[in-house]
């Protein structure tokens, strides 16, 4: 009541105020609107190709034309894709290859943003002798390519019996993630007030105890951000995958190039398709889940060094 | 602080004990095997790694092999034009959304997702769009145009710009997040002022917006860069390094000597010039934007 009494009153003193509404349909406004929709429906086209080339039949895409919609839609190229396309000589399909991407990505997210979120909390609060000399050697390591690296890891992984195996690709997985997420911890860790961490150290809580009672609850956001970071960049990964599994544990990335790639055999590009759309779901899901968070993340990414 | 104290192991063992995996990467991975890779470089391993030394001459034959040739050629010609591309179409798209547009959401969602896909669905994606019997060539011929030729992946002089076209699709929608980052940085006073005095948009972009961006371009140009000399999923999703040898990229060439062709070291030495030239860049640029800090 008051409110509006006072919105009366300085409507009366100044008339109409505010902005001058603009027409919505001026120049200016079709020129940039225009530009922004021609620009995104060029950055969807792929998108849209691949899926309506995976719902098409091979008889429709040898005559017709990649843009078209299908006429007649079958979902026969997603099936088989899943549990029938070959690479090499097994014919089971991508599917081995998504169960493997699971397998990989769960414990390497796990593990990674496990000993990082440690790390960076030892780094923001715990600092002791060479604790920054290590870190700023792993943010600069972050920076080698990792072609350098891979042939020395492969011996490594061989000395401890887990070359091949899945649980050495999650071993790689950990300690190529380790940089950016480190980074990421510490510097949440650095902007909590310290006089709370004082408090506690001052009740008597020890390291472990200020990491499990007041940080870890305080971080939720930024455990976020690292999972989604995480789970699109090992599910994307494909160097790791080649050199450290074996045909049988092949992550999907390296499977679905196998597949669409694989000079054997007729071309069925519907079947390639929707393969290539199954592989990007799981990514695209968390991206479009994730929205802003997602930003987030590269923004992190993006201030490493 | 700590530097006062005498040296004291168990002093705050809990965090280091918390650091060993740190303290493991660092030393023994990125200090350990890439010295292991630059040492071995120098000799002459074929299967395996083996110490027989003979000095610069993995390198040489490197610098005589013409694929390797190719390779840097390659990487130069999509590195700059990449680079370029990316920053200018990046920083217009982040322009065009900072105009206080509606559904700008949407709109940076759309220009972003590529980003989220791996580069083995992004090159397999266009190899199936440039395929020059089904895809934009044939659309094109299909409406009359019938003379009409665009088949980069099967013309050899032109097939890095295929896998261009590709990476730019993928790449952008970042820089324009950082772009977009930094124009949201730049104080609404300065729009303000300029305005008053008269001064176009375009001139207060280019003269006042950009040059106050600079640190957010430096670190775009080290982020772009560092994935550019790293470009390998791509090229072998989209093109297998063909026709021939003609979109050969440094990183295939690595790990084609390195696992399939079973000569080491040809492998570490090309890596070692990988890790030179990421070197080039980012030494600099460290120097510049931590060094300065220290002594200012």
């Amino acid at each position: 009541m008051a409110d509006s009494q006072v919105l009366t009153d300085t409507a009366a003193v100044t008339g109409p105020f505010g902005r001058r509404p603009k027409p919505i349909f001026s120049r200016r406004n079709i020129m940039l609107y225009g530009t922004l929709i021609v620009i995104a429906v060029y950055y969807l086209l792929p998108l849209y190709v691949m899926v309506v080339t995976s719902l098409k039949g091979m008889p429709e895409i040898r005559l017709g034309n990649i843009f078209a919609p299908p006429v007649e839609i079958t979902f026969e190229p997603w099936v088989k894709a899943w549990s029938e396309a070959c690479t090499g000589l097994n014919c089971d399909g991508l599917s081995r290859g998504f169960w493997n991407s699971v397998r990989i990505t769960v414990p390497s997210v796990i593990i990674s943003i496990a000993i990082a979120s440690v790390n960076g909390y030892a780094l923001a609060n715990w600092r002791f002798r060479g604790s920054e000399v290590f870190f700023t050697i792993l943010i600069f390591g972050s920076f080698i390519p990792y072609q350098v690296m891979i042939y020395p890891i492969v011996i490594v992984l061989r000395e401890i019996g887990v070359y091949g195996s899945l649980t050495g690709l999650v071993i790689v997985h950990t300690i190529f993630g380790m940089p950016i997420l480190t980074l990421l911890f510490r510097n949440y860790f650095v902007s909590v007030p310290e006089e709370l961490f004082k408090a506690a150290r001052v009740d008597g809580a020890g390291f472990w105890g200020i990491y499990f009672q007041i940080m870890l609850p305080m971080s939720l956001p930024i455990f976020v951000v690292a999972i989604i970071l995480q789970i699109t960049g090992i599910w994307n990964d494909f160097l790791f995958g080649v050199v450290y599994t074996k045909p049988d544990t092949y992550p999907m990335t390296v499977q679905l190039n196998n597949i669409v790639n694989s000079v054997q055999g007729v071309k069925e590009y519907n079947v390639n398709m929707a393969a290539t759309i199954i592989t990007g779901l799981v990514p695209l899901t968390v991206y479009f889940l994730s929205g802003k968070l997602f930003v987030r993340g590269i923004a992190a990414g993006a201030v490493k060094g | 602080m700590a530097n006062d104290k005498p040296f004291q192991p168990f002093r705050n063992l809990n965090a280091k004990i918390a650091s060993i995996p740190m303290i493991l990467t660092a030393l023994v991975i990125f200090v350990g095997c890439t010295l292991w890779t630059i040492f071995y470089s120098f000799t002459k391993s074929k299967l395996l790694p083996k110490l027989d030394f003979v000095g610069f001459d993995q390198y040489e034959r490197l610098w005589g092999t013409r694929r390797w040739l190719v390779s840097i050629e390659n990487l130069l010609i999509y590195g700059s034009l990449s680079l370029i591309f990316s920053l200018l179409i990046g920083f217009l798209l982040a322009a065009l959304l900072d105009q206080k547009i509606r559904f700008e959401d949407t709109f940076r969602t759309i220009l972003l997702y590529p980003f989220a896909l791996s580069f083995i669905v992004t090159g397999l994606v266009w190899q199936w769009i440039l395929n020059p019997d089904f895809g934009v060539q044939h659309a094109v011929r299909s409406l009359g145009w019938e003379s009409f030729n665009f088949d980069p992946l099967y013309n050899a002089n032109i097939v890095i710009y295929g896998v261009l076209i590709a990476g730019l699709w993928q790449g952008t929608g970042l820089v324009m997040c950082l772009m977009l980052a930094g124009l949201r940085g730049i104080d609404e006073d300065i729009w303000k002022a300029a305005r008053v005095d008269g001064i176009p948009m375009w001139k207060t972009y280019l003269f006042i917006v950009i040059p106050m961006m600079r640190p957010v371009f430096i670190t775009t140009i080290v982020i772009i860069t560092s994935g550019i000399v790293r470009v390998y999923d791509l090229i072998v999703a989209q093109t297998g390094g063909g026709p021939g040898i003609a979109s050969e990229v440094p990183a295939k060439y690595v790990y084609d000597y390195m696992f399939q062709s079973q000569n080491l070291g040809q492998g570490f030495a090309a890596s070692s010039i990988m890790l030179l030239t990421v070197a080039i860049i980012v030494i600099p640029w460290a120097y510049l934007e931590f060094g300065g800090k220290r002594r200012g």
